[in-house]
Protein backbone atom coordinates (compact mmCIF):
# COMPACT_ATOMS: atom_id res chain seq x y z
CA UNK A 1 0.00 0.00 0.00
CA UNK A 2 1.25 3.27 -0.49
CA UNK A 3 0.68 6.32 1.72
CA UNK A 4 -0.97 9.46 -0.53
CA UNK A 5 -1.17 13.03 0.47
CA UNK A 6 -4.66 13.13 1.59
CA UNK A 7 -3.90 10.35 4.15
CA UNK A 8 -0.86 12.16 5.32
CA UNK A 9 -3.54 15.06 5.99
CA UNK A 10 -5.97 13.30 7.46
CA UNK A 11 -3.17 11.45 10.23
CA UNK A 12 -2.25 15.19 11.10
CA UNK A 13 -5.45 16.13 11.66
CA UNK A 14 -5.87 13.28 14.40
CA UNK A 15 -2.95 13.77 15.34
CA UNK A 16 -3.43 17.35 15.83
CA UNK A 17 0.06 18.49 14.16
CA UNK A 18 -0.47 21.05 11.33
CA UNK A 19 1.53 20.09 8.32
CA UNK A 20 2.13 22.30 5.01
CA UNK A 21 2.06 20.73 1.79
CA UNK A 22 5.88 20.58 1.26
CA UNK A 23 6.19 18.82 4.50
CA UNK A 24 2.77 16.72 3.73
CA UNK A 25 5.28 15.63 0.46
CA UNK A 26 8.24 14.99 2.51
CA UNK A 27 6.50 13.14 5.18
CA UNK A 28 4.55 10.94 2.83
CA UNK A 29 7.65 9.77 1.08
CA UNK A 30 9.06 8.90 4.59
CA UNK A 31 6.02 7.49 5.54
CA UNK A 32 5.98 5.10 2.59
CA UNK A 33 9.72 4.24 2.69
CA UNK A 34 8.99 3.24 6.53
CA UNK A 35 5.77 0.89 6.07
CA UNK A 36 7.48 -0.99 2.89
CA UNK A 37 9.92 -1.95 5.79
CA UNK A 38 7.61 -2.69 8.83
CA UNK A 39 5.34 -4.64 5.90
CA UNK A 40 7.79 -7.32 6.17
CA UNK A 41 5.82 -8.58 9.42
CA UNK A 42 2.82 -9.61 6.31
CA UNK A 43 4.71 -12.13 5.39
CA UNK A 44 4.66 -14.07 9.28
CA UNK A 45 1.26 -16.34 9.89
CA UNK A 46 -0.32 -14.94 13.43
CA UNK A 47 -3.08 -16.54 13.11
CA UNK A 48 -3.17 -18.46 16.66
CA UNK A 49 -1.10 -16.71 18.18
CA UNK A 50 -2.31 -14.98 21.36
CA UNK A 51 -0.93 -10.46 21.50
CA UNK A 52 1.52 -9.78 24.04
CA UNK A 53 0.01 -6.31 25.85
CA UNK A 54 2.59 -6.40 28.72
CA UNK A 55 5.71 -8.10 29.43
CA UNK A 56 5.59 -7.25 33.52
CA UNK A 57 3.25 -10.16 35.10
CA UNK A 58 1.58 -7.88 37.36
CA UNK A 59 -1.88 -6.81 38.28
CA UNK A 60 -2.50 -2.91 39.10
CA UNK A 61 -2.06 -2.82 42.59
CA UNK A 62 -4.66 -0.67 44.55
CA UNK A 63 -3.68 2.19 47.33
CA UNK A 64 -5.40 4.35 49.13
CA UNK A 65 -6.22 7.95 47.92
CA UNK A 66 -4.20 10.04 50.01
CA UNK A 67 -2.60 13.74 49.72
CA UNK A 68 0.91 13.11 49.76
CA UNK A 69 2.21 16.35 48.37
CA UNK A 70 1.71 19.55 49.73
CA UNK A 71 0.43 22.71 48.44
CA UNK A 72 2.51 22.70 44.96
CA UNK A 73 -0.74 24.58 42.99
CA UNK A 74 1.79 27.81 42.58
CA UNK A 75 4.52 26.06 41.51
CA UNK A 76 2.40 24.25 38.94
CA UNK A 77 0.53 27.46 37.57
CA UNK A 78 4.07 28.64 37.46
CA UNK A 79 4.29 26.16 34.25
CA UNK A 80 1.46 27.39 32.60
CA UNK A 81 2.50 29.36 29.09
CA UNK A 82 -0.31 32.55 29.63
CA UNK A 83 0.58 33.90 32.79
CA UNK A 84 -2.35 33.85 35.15
CA UNK A 85 -2.28 33.62 38.65
CA UNK A 86 -5.65 31.59 39.33
CA UNK A 87 -6.39 29.39 36.35
CA UNK A 88 -4.86 28.07 33.20
CA UNK A 89 -5.94 30.10 30.68
CA UNK A 90 -6.67 29.11 26.53
CA UNK A 91 -7.91 30.47 23.78
CA UNK A 92 -11.92 31.33 23.85
CA UNK A 93 -14.01 27.91 23.28
CA UNK A 94 -17.01 28.93 23.71
CA UNK A 95 -19.11 32.16 21.77
CA UNK B 1 46.15 13.48 43.66
CA UNK B 2 47.25 13.94 40.04
CA UNK B 3 43.85 13.15 38.21
CA UNK B 4 40.36 12.93 39.50
CA UNK B 5 38.52 12.90 36.38
CA UNK B 6 39.70 9.88 34.99
CA UNK B 7 39.16 7.51 38.30
CA UNK B 8 36.04 5.15 38.18
CA UNK B 9 33.51 5.37 40.21
CA UNK B 10 34.23 2.67 42.78
CA UNK B 11 38.17 4.66 43.20
CA UNK B 12 36.62 7.58 43.93
CA UNK B 13 34.35 5.99 46.19
CA UNK B 14 37.09 4.59 47.99
CA UNK B 15 39.21 7.89 47.70
CA UNK B 16 36.20 9.63 49.59
CA UNK B 17 36.09 7.12 52.31
CA UNK B 18 39.57 7.48 52.87
CA UNK B 19 39.57 10.81 53.40
CA UNK B 20 42.12 11.52 50.94
CA UNK B 21 39.33 13.63 48.54
CA UNK B 22 36.86 15.76 49.73
CA UNK B 23 33.79 15.62 47.79
CA UNK B 24 34.03 19.29 47.01
CA UNK B 25 37.29 18.27 45.35
CA UNK B 26 35.82 16.02 43.06
CA UNK B 27 32.61 18.16 42.14
CA UNK B 28 35.02 20.90 40.99
CA UNK B 29 37.19 18.57 39.25
CA UNK B 30 34.27 17.39 37.50
CA UNK B 31 33.13 20.98 36.75
CA UNK B 32 36.46 22.30 35.54
CA UNK B 33 36.56 19.53 33.39
CA UNK B 34 33.12 20.27 31.92
CA UNK B 35 33.42 23.97 31.58
CA UNK B 36 36.21 23.08 29.24
CA UNK B 37 34.60 20.68 27.22
CA UNK B 38 31.59 22.97 26.04
CA UNK B 39 32.13 22.11 22.51
CA UNK B 40 30.73 18.65 23.22
CA UNK B 41 27.64 19.99 24.15
CA UNK B 42 26.52 17.62 26.62
CA UNK B 43 24.56 19.65 29.16
CA UNK B 44 21.58 20.79 28.27
CA UNK B 45 21.42 22.49 32.02
CA UNK B 46 24.42 22.86 34.21
CA UNK B 47 23.75 22.83 38.06
CA UNK B 48 27.12 23.45 38.99
CA UNK B 49 26.77 26.35 41.63
CA UNK B 50 24.19 23.86 43.89
CA UNK B 51 26.39 21.00 43.17
CA UNK B 52 29.79 23.15 44.62
CA UNK B 53 27.20 24.00 47.73
CA UNK B 54 25.93 20.51 48.33
CA UNK B 55 29.37 19.05 47.90
CA UNK B 56 30.54 21.31 50.72
CA UNK B 57 27.67 20.00 53.00
CA UNK B 58 28.57 16.42 52.43
CA UNK B 59 32.54 17.35 53.31
CA UNK B 60 31.09 19.78 56.29
CA UNK B 61 28.95 16.62 57.35
CA UNK B 62 30.12 13.27 55.65
CA UNK B 63 28.08 9.94 55.78
CA UNK B 64 30.32 7.15 54.49
CA UNK B 65 27.61 4.39 55.15
CA UNK B 66 26.05 5.92 51.92
CA UNK B 67 26.49 4.09 48.19
CA UNK B 68 27.32 7.38 46.35
CA UNK B 69 28.98 9.33 49.40
CA UNK B 70 29.45 12.69 47.87
CA UNK B 71 29.58 11.93 44.34
CA UNK B 72 28.74 14.70 41.47
CA UNK B 73 26.27 12.63 38.75
CA UNK B 74 24.79 14.33 35.69
CA UNK B 75 22.28 12.41 34.40
CA UNK B 76 19.96 11.99 31.17
CA UNK B 77 17.88 15.22 30.70
CA UNK B 78 15.22 12.87 30.03
CA UNK B 79 14.71 12.23 34.32
CA UNK B 80 12.29 14.91 35.91
CA UNK B 81 14.40 16.76 38.87
CA UNK B 82 11.96 18.37 41.47
CA UNK B 83 12.72 22.12 40.16
CA UNK B 84 15.30 22.01 38.04
CA UNK B 85 14.48 22.71 34.24
CA UNK B 86 13.35 19.29 32.46
CA UNK B 87 13.60 19.50 28.30
CA UNK B 88 12.95 15.66 27.01
CA UNK B 89 15.34 17.50 24.54
CA UNK B 90 12.35 19.05 22.75
CA UNK B 91 11.53 22.56 22.00
CA UNK B 92 7.79 21.84 23.38
CA UNK B 93 9.36 21.46 27.33
CA UNK B 94 12.28 24.00 27.18
CA UNK B 95 10.85 25.70 29.77
CA UNK B 96 9.11 23.29 32.26
CA UNK B 97 10.06 22.65 35.65
CA UNK B 98 9.15 19.40 37.29
CA UNK B 99 7.49 19.80 40.67
CA UNK B 100 8.29 16.01 41.55
CA UNK B 101 11.44 13.84 41.70
CA UNK B 102 11.56 10.78 39.26
CA UNK B 103 11.96 7.64 41.79
CA UNK B 104 15.45 6.44 39.90
CA UNK B 105 17.16 10.21 40.32
CA UNK B 106 15.67 10.22 44.24
CA UNK B 107 16.91 6.71 44.93
CA UNK B 108 20.69 8.42 43.77
CA UNK B 109 20.28 11.93 45.50
CA UNK B 110 19.14 9.09 48.80
CA UNK B 111 22.87 7.79 48.27
CA UNK B 112 24.24 10.62 48.67
CA UNK B 113 24.97 11.63 44.93
CA UNK B 114 24.77 15.32 44.02
CA UNK B 115 23.16 16.49 40.41
CA UNK B 116 25.67 17.74 38.16
CA UNK B 117 23.61 18.82 35.55
CA UNK B 118 20.79 17.42 32.73
CA UNK B 119 22.55 15.68 29.65
CA UNK B 120 21.45 16.05 26.27
CA UNK B 121 19.40 13.42 24.49
CA UNK B 122 17.58 12.52 21.09
CA UNK B 123 13.89 14.45 21.27
CA UNK B 124 11.67 12.37 23.94
CA UNK B 125 14.72 9.49 23.18
CA UNK B 126 13.75 9.25 19.69
CA UNK B 127 17.08 9.17 17.76
CA UNK B 128 20.27 6.74 17.82
CA UNK B 129 22.56 9.67 16.71
CA UNK B 130 21.61 12.35 19.09
CA UNK B 131 20.91 14.56 16.14
CA UNK B 132 17.47 14.90 16.84
CA UNK B 133 17.80 16.86 19.69
CA UNK B 134 16.55 20.59 19.82
CA UNK B 135 19.55 21.82 21.59
CA UNK B 136 21.96 20.52 18.82
CA UNK B 137 24.15 17.36 18.13
CA UNK B 138 26.59 16.04 20.35
CA UNK B 139 30.20 15.31 19.89
CA UNK B 140 31.79 12.08 20.50
CA UNK B 141 35.05 12.50 22.40
CA UNK B 142 35.91 9.53 20.51
CA UNK B 143 36.47 11.68 17.29
CA UNK B 144 35.73 15.02 16.00
CA UNK B 145 32.55 15.18 14.12
CA UNK B 146 31.70 11.26 15.33
CA UNK B 147 27.74 10.86 16.75
CA UNK B 148 27.94 10.03 20.21
CA UNK B 149 24.95 7.32 19.88
CA UNK B 150 21.66 7.75 20.98
CA UNK B 151 19.41 8.46 22.03
CA UNK B 152 21.65 8.31 25.36
CA UNK B 153 23.74 10.58 23.56
CA UNK B 154 24.81 13.66 26.22
CA UNK B 155 25.42 10.83 28.93
CA UNK B 156 27.60 8.47 26.82
CA UNK B 157 29.94 11.36 25.60
CA UNK B 158 29.87 12.63 28.89
CA UNK B 159 31.25 9.41 30.50
CA UNK B 160 33.55 8.39 27.95
CA UNK B 161 34.84 12.44 27.92
CA UNK B 162 34.93 12.37 31.77
CA UNK B 163 32.65 14.99 32.50
CA UNK B 164 30.85 12.92 34.84
CA UNK B 165 32.15 9.57 37.00
CA UNK B 166 28.69 7.68 35.84
CA UNK B 167 24.94 8.60 35.09
CA UNK B 168 22.23 7.10 33.87
CA UNK B 169 20.31 7.11 30.70
CA UNK B 170 16.91 5.13 29.79
CA UNK B 171 16.23 2.73 26.89
CA UNK B 172 13.47 1.80 24.52
CA UNK B 173 15.14 -0.03 21.84
CA UNK B 174 18.70 0.32 22.67
CA UNK B 175 19.19 3.90 24.11
CA UNK B 176 21.61 2.80 26.48
CA UNK B 177 23.18 -0.15 25.25
CA UNK B 178 24.17 2.00 21.76
CA UNK B 179 25.46 5.27 22.76
CA UNK B 180 27.85 2.73 25.21
CA UNK B 181 29.04 0.72 22.21
CA UNK B 182 30.03 4.10 20.12
CA UNK B 183 31.95 5.83 22.86
CA UNK B 184 33.61 2.64 24.65
CA UNK B 185 31.90 2.88 27.93
CA UNK B 186 29.58 0.15 29.35
CA UNK B 187 25.97 0.30 29.35
CA UNK B 188 23.10 -1.54 31.05
CA UNK B 189 19.49 -1.38 30.05
CA UNK B 190 17.83 -3.36 33.30
CA UNK B 191 15.00 -6.08 32.96
CA UNK B 192 11.12 -4.23 32.72
CA UNK B 193 10.68 -3.15 36.00
CA UNK B 194 13.21 -3.43 37.59
CA UNK B 195 14.13 0.38 37.49
CA UNK B 196 10.83 2.61 38.36
CA UNK B 197 9.43 5.10 35.82
CA UNK B 198 7.81 7.38 37.84
CA UNK B 199 9.27 10.44 36.73
CA UNK B 200 10.58 9.45 33.08
CA UNK B 201 9.44 11.41 30.19
CA UNK B 202 7.07 8.68 28.24
CA UNK B 203 8.15 7.45 25.43
CA UNK B 204 7.18 4.06 24.58
CA UNK B 205 5.62 2.55 28.50
CA UNK B 206 5.58 -1.02 28.01
CA UNK B 207 9.66 -0.62 26.59
CA UNK B 208 11.38 2.37 28.22
CA UNK B 209 13.56 1.09 31.35
CA UNK B 210 16.41 3.95 33.02
CA UNK B 211 19.67 2.00 33.52
CA UNK B 212 23.38 3.06 34.40
CA UNK B 213 26.61 4.19 32.18
CA UNK B 214 29.94 3.77 33.65
CA UNK B 215 33.50 3.26 32.85
CA UNK B 216 33.84 -0.17 33.84
CA UNK B 217 31.47 -3.36 34.98
CA UNK B 218 32.02 -2.81 38.91
CA UNK B 219 30.54 0.86 38.22
CA UNK B 220 27.49 -0.31 36.86
CA UNK B 221 26.92 -3.15 39.28
CA UNK B 222 27.23 -0.01 42.03
CA UNK B 223 25.21 2.25 40.14
CA UNK B 224 22.59 -0.13 39.32
CA UNK B 225 22.29 -1.69 43.10
CA UNK B 226 21.48 2.32 43.85
CA UNK B 227 18.55 3.18 40.98
CA UNK B 228 16.77 -0.42 41.01
CA UNK B 229 14.49 -0.53 43.61
CA UNK B 230 10.16 -1.82 44.19
CA UNK B 231 7.98 1.49 43.33
CA UNK B 232 4.49 1.69 44.11
CA UNK B 233 4.34 4.65 42.19
CA UNK B 234 5.08 2.84 39.16
CA UNK B 235 2.16 0.52 38.62
CA UNK B 236 4.44 -2.13 36.49
CA UNK B 237 7.57 -1.71 39.01
CA UNK B 238 8.35 -6.01 40.06
CA UNK B 239 8.37 -6.47 43.69
CA UNK B 240 10.92 -8.77 43.18
CA UNK B 241 14.30 -9.99 45.65
CA UNK B 242 16.88 -7.50 43.78
CA UNK B 243 20.96 -9.00 44.39
CA UNK B 244 23.51 -6.51 45.91
CA UNK B 245 24.97 -6.37 42.58
CA UNK B 246 28.32 -4.89 43.05
CA UNK B 247 28.76 -7.57 46.48
CA UNK B 248 28.05 -10.29 44.83
CA UNK B 249 29.82 -9.63 41.15
CA UNK B 250 32.00 -12.52 40.94
CA UNK B 251 34.36 -12.79 37.71
CA UNK B 252 33.95 -16.51 38.33
CA UNK B 253 31.49 -18.00 35.34
CA UNK B 254 32.56 -21.55 34.85
CA UNK B 255 30.38 -23.69 33.47
CA UNK B 256 27.80 -20.82 32.90
CA UNK B 257 25.90 -21.78 29.08
CA UNK B 258 26.03 -18.70 26.52
CA UNK B 259 24.19 -19.32 23.55
CA UNK B 260 25.04 -17.60 20.48
CA UNK B 261 22.43 -16.92 17.95
CA UNK B 262 22.75 -17.38 14.45
CA UNK B 263 20.35 -14.93 13.17
CA UNK B 264 22.43 -12.91 14.50
CA UNK B 265 24.42 -12.56 11.74
CA UNK B 266 22.38 -9.96 9.53
CA UNK B 267 23.13 -9.56 6.07
CA UNK B 268 25.86 -7.08 5.33
CA UNK B 269 27.62 -7.41 8.47
CA UNK B 270 31.18 -6.29 8.52
CA UNK B 271 34.45 -8.22 8.75
CA UNK B 272 35.21 -6.11 11.90
CA UNK B 273 32.25 -7.09 13.99
CA UNK B 274 31.89 -11.07 13.16
CA UNK B 275 35.85 -10.57 13.83
CA UNK B 276 34.43 -8.83 17.22
CA UNK B 277 31.88 -11.76 18.15
CA UNK B 278 34.37 -14.47 17.30
CA UNK B 279 36.85 -12.83 19.73
CA UNK B 280 34.16 -12.45 22.34
CA UNK B 281 33.23 -16.22 22.05
CA UNK B 282 36.82 -17.18 22.28
CA UNK B 283 36.81 -14.84 25.82
CA UNK B 284 34.01 -16.40 27.24
CA UNK B 285 35.64 -20.06 26.29
CA UNK B 286 38.68 -18.63 28.40
CA UNK B 287 36.67 -17.87 31.08
CA UNK B 288 35.59 -21.10 31.69
CA UNK B 289 31.64 -20.71 30.33
CA UNK B 290 30.18 -23.26 27.18
CA UNK B 291 29.31 -21.68 24.49
CA UNK B 292 26.17 -23.53 22.74
CA UNK B 293 24.79 -22.21 18.83
CA UNK B 294 21.38 -21.20 19.63
CA UNK B 295 18.48 -19.79 17.08
CA UNK B 296 16.12 -16.89 17.89
CA UNK B 297 14.12 -17.64 14.55
CA UNK B 298 11.60 -14.31 14.68
CA UNK B 299 14.98 -12.25 14.99
CA UNK B 300 14.49 -9.79 11.39
CA UNK B 301 11.04 -9.09 12.25
CA UNK B 302 11.86 -7.52 15.73
CA UNK B 303 12.73 -4.12 14.23
CA UNK B 304 9.35 -3.69 11.95
CA UNK B 305 7.28 -4.47 15.11
CA UNK B 306 9.15 -1.99 17.40
CA UNK B 307 8.33 0.27 14.87
CA UNK B 308 4.48 -0.10 15.05
CA UNK B 309 4.44 -0.88 18.70
CA UNK B 310 7.36 2.23 20.00
CA UNK B 311 5.57 4.84 17.91
CA UNK B 312 1.78 3.36 19.16
CA UNK B 313 2.31 4.24 22.29
CA UNK B 314 4.38 7.24 21.62
CA UNK B 315 1.73 9.00 19.79
CA UNK B 316 -0.44 8.21 22.89
CA UNK B 317 1.71 9.06 25.34
CA UNK B 318 2.90 12.48 23.36
CA UNK B 319 -0.74 13.44 23.24
CA UNK B 320 -0.64 15.30 26.81
CA UNK B 321 1.62 18.44 24.82
CA UNK B 322 -0.95 20.72 23.76
CA UNK B 323 0.70 23.88 25.03
CA UNK B 324 -2.36 24.40 27.59
CA UNK B 325 -1.32 23.58 31.01
CA UNK B 326 3.03 23.42 30.78
CA UNK B 327 5.42 23.48 27.80
CA UNK B 328 5.65 25.83 24.72
CA UNK B 329 2.69 27.21 23.14
CA UNK B 330 1.95 28.85 19.80
CA UNK B 331 -0.60 31.07 19.18
CA UNK B 332 -3.69 29.96 17.10
CA UNK B 333 -7.18 31.21 16.21
CA UNK B 334 -8.90 29.20 18.41
CA UNK B 335 -8.38 26.26 20.93
CA UNK B 336 -7.82 23.43 17.84
CA UNK B 337 -5.62 25.90 15.49
CA UNK B 338 -3.49 26.50 19.01
CA UNK B 339 -2.79 23.05 19.43
CA UNK B 340 -1.98 22.02 15.50
CA UNK B 341 0.15 24.79 15.85
CA UNK B 342 1.83 24.21 19.02
CA UNK B 343 2.51 20.66 18.08
CA UNK B 344 3.41 21.56 14.70
CA UNK B 345 6.46 23.83 16.41
CA UNK B 346 6.98 22.27 19.43
CA UNK B 347 7.87 19.17 17.91
CA UNK B 348 10.84 18.29 15.46
CA UNK B 349 10.71 16.35 12.30
CA UNK B 350 11.86 12.76 13.81
CA UNK B 351 9.24 13.18 16.77
CA UNK B 352 6.16 14.36 14.55
CA UNK B 353 7.26 11.07 12.15
CA UNK B 354 7.01 8.60 14.61
CA UNK B 355 3.25 10.53 16.25
CA UNK B 356 1.78 9.94 12.51
CA UNK B 357 3.16 6.48 12.39
CA UNK B 358 1.65 5.71 16.00
CA UNK B 359 -1.54 7.59 15.08
CA UNK B 360 -1.71 6.05 11.65
CA UNK B 361 -1.46 2.40 12.78
CA UNK B 362 -3.67 3.11 15.63
CA UNK B 363 -6.80 4.78 13.94
CA UNK B 364 -9.72 3.26 12.79
CA UNK B 365 -9.24 0.03 9.88
CA UNK B 366 -5.73 -0.11 10.20
CA UNK B 367 -5.50 -1.28 14.24
CA UNK B 368 -5.85 -5.31 13.51
CA UNK B 369 -3.53 -5.01 11.09
CA UNK B 370 -0.88 -3.17 12.43
CA UNK B 371 -0.81 -2.94 16.17
CA UNK B 372 -2.45 -6.27 16.70
CA UNK B 373 -0.15 -7.73 13.94
CA UNK B 374 3.20 -5.79 16.09
CA UNK B 375 2.05 -7.33 19.64
CA UNK B 376 1.58 -11.00 18.61
CA UNK B 377 5.07 -10.57 16.42
CA UNK B 378 6.29 -9.54 19.65
CA UNK B 379 5.09 -12.65 21.74
CA UNK B 380 6.90 -15.00 19.10
CA UNK B 381 9.72 -13.02 19.70
CA UNK B 382 9.43 -13.20 23.56
CA UNK B 383 8.94 -17.07 22.97
CA UNK B 384 12.25 -17.28 20.96
CA UNK B 385 13.97 -16.34 24.15
CA UNK B 386 12.33 -18.53 26.68
CA UNK B 387 13.01 -21.04 24.61
CA UNK B 388 16.57 -20.54 24.53
CA UNK B 389 16.59 -19.89 28.17
CA UNK B 390 15.57 -23.36 28.44
CA UNK B 391 19.43 -24.27 27.36
CA UNK B 392 21.64 -21.26 27.87
CA UNK B 393 22.18 -19.08 31.00
CA UNK B 394 22.49 -15.82 28.72
CA UNK B 395 23.28 -14.83 25.36
CA UNK B 396 26.72 -13.19 23.49
CA UNK B 397 25.92 -10.93 20.60
CA UNK B 398 27.23 -7.85 18.81
CA UNK B 399 25.61 -4.39 20.34
CA UNK B 400 25.32 -2.47 16.88
CA UNK B 401 25.97 -2.93 13.31
CA UNK B 402 28.44 -0.74 12.94
CA UNK B 403 30.49 1.51 15.17
CA UNK B 404 29.61 5.30 15.22
CA UNK B 405 28.86 7.22 11.92
CA UNK B 406 29.52 11.08 10.89
CA UNK B 407 27.04 13.82 12.33
CA UNK B 408 24.68 14.26 9.00
CA UNK B 409 25.57 10.90 7.56
CA UNK B 410 22.08 8.87 8.34
CA UNK B 411 19.63 11.52 9.17
CA UNK B 412 18.22 12.12 5.87
CA UNK B 413 17.07 8.43 6.02
CA UNK B 414 15.19 7.21 8.44
CA UNK B 415 15.28 3.58 8.10
CA UNK B 416 18.99 3.22 7.38
CA UNK B 417 19.28 5.13 11.16
CA UNK B 418 16.43 2.50 12.52
CA UNK B 419 19.11 0.16 11.57
CA UNK B 420 21.32 1.23 14.36
CA UNK B 421 19.52 -1.14 16.74
CA UNK B 422 18.76 -4.14 15.35
CA UNK B 423 20.37 -5.86 17.61
CA UNK B 424 19.45 -4.16 20.92
CA UNK B 425 15.67 -3.60 19.87
CA UNK B 426 14.48 -7.30 20.39
CA UNK B 427 15.71 -7.40 24.07
CA UNK B 428 13.27 -4.53 24.72
CA UNK B 429 10.24 -6.35 23.36
CA UNK B 430 10.84 -8.96 25.26
CA UNK B 431 11.57 -6.93 28.26
CA UNK B 432 14.81 -8.87 29.03
CA UNK B 433 18.44 -7.25 30.63
CA UNK B 434 21.14 -6.38 28.29
CA UNK B 435 24.68 -5.01 29.04
CA UNK B 436 27.15 -3.38 26.56
CA UNK B 437 30.76 -3.73 27.01
CA UNK B 438 33.67 -1.94 24.99
CA UNK B 439 35.19 -5.05 23.24
CA UNK B 440 37.72 -3.16 20.48
CA UNK B 441 38.50 -0.58 18.04
CA UNK B 442 37.94 -0.91 14.71
CA UNK B 443 40.64 -0.06 11.62
CA UNK B 444 39.48 3.66 12.42
CA UNK B 445 40.31 3.40 15.82
CA UNK B 446 36.73 4.01 16.73
CA UNK B 447 35.36 1.67 19.72
CA UNK B 448 32.86 -1.30 19.02
CA UNK B 449 31.17 -3.07 21.95
CA UNK B 450 29.60 -6.87 22.42
CA UNK B 451 26.47 -7.31 23.97
CA UNK B 452 25.12 -9.46 26.75
CA UNK B 453 21.45 -10.67 26.89
CA UNK B 454 19.79 -12.28 30.07
CA UNK B 455 17.11 -14.44 31.76
CA UNK B 456 14.45 -12.24 33.44
CA UNK B 457 15.60 -10.54 36.26
CA UNK B 458 19.08 -12.10 36.25
CA UNK B 459 21.06 -8.75 35.91
CA UNK B 460 23.71 -10.04 38.03
CA UNK B 461 24.33 -13.01 35.96
CA UNK B 462 24.88 -10.57 32.95
CA UNK B 463 27.10 -8.58 34.86
CA UNK B 464 29.36 -11.00 36.13
CA UNK B 465 29.80 -12.23 32.84
CA UNK B 466 30.63 -8.97 31.28
CA UNK B 467 33.03 -8.54 34.34
CA UNK B 468 35.20 -11.43 33.65
CA UNK B 469 35.00 -10.79 29.53
CA UNK B 470 36.17 -7.26 30.94
CA UNK B 471 39.26 -8.65 32.46
CA UNK B 472 40.60 -10.87 28.88
CA UNK B 473 39.47 -7.71 26.78
CA UNK B 474 41.41 -5.10 28.37
CA UNK B 475 39.68 -2.41 26.38
CA UNK B 476 41.56 1.09 25.99
CA UNK B 477 39.45 3.41 24.79
CA UNK B 478 41.76 6.30 22.51
CA UNK B 479 40.25 9.91 23.35
CA UNK B 480 42.99 12.59 22.59
CA UNK B 481 40.87 15.59 23.86
CA UNK B 482 40.57 17.07 20.79
CA UNK B 483 38.19 19.30 22.04
CA UNK B 484 39.90 21.21 24.28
Amino acid sequence: MTIDLKTVKHISKLARISVDDEKANKLANDLNSIFKFIEKLNKLKTDNVEPLTSIAKTTLRFREDQIKSENIREKILKNSPDENKDFFVVPKVVE
Amino acid sequence: MSNITNQTLSELIKNIKTKKLSSFEITKAFIERSEKSKKLNVYVTENFASAIDQAKKFDANPNYDLKLPGIPIAVKDLFCTNGIKTTAGSKILNNFIPTYESTVTQNIWNEGGILLGKLNCDEFAMGSSNETSFFGNVQNPVGENLVPGGSSGGSSSAVAANLTPVTIGTDTGGSIRQPASFTGTVGLKPTYGSCSRYGIVAFASSLDQAGPMSKNVKDAAILLEVISSFDKKDSTSVDFKRNKYSVELTKNIKGKKIGIPKEYRVEGMSDEIENLWKKGIEYVKECGAEVIDISLPHTNYALPAYYIVAPAEASSNLARYDGVKYGFRSSGENLIDMYEKTRSEGFGEEVKRRIMIGTYVLSSGYYDAYYLKAQKVRQLIKKDFDEAYLNVDAILTPSTPSSAFKIGEKSDDPVSMYLNDIFTVPVNLAGLPGISIPAGLDKKGYPLGLQIIGKPFDEQNILNIAYSMEEKINFKNKILDWWI
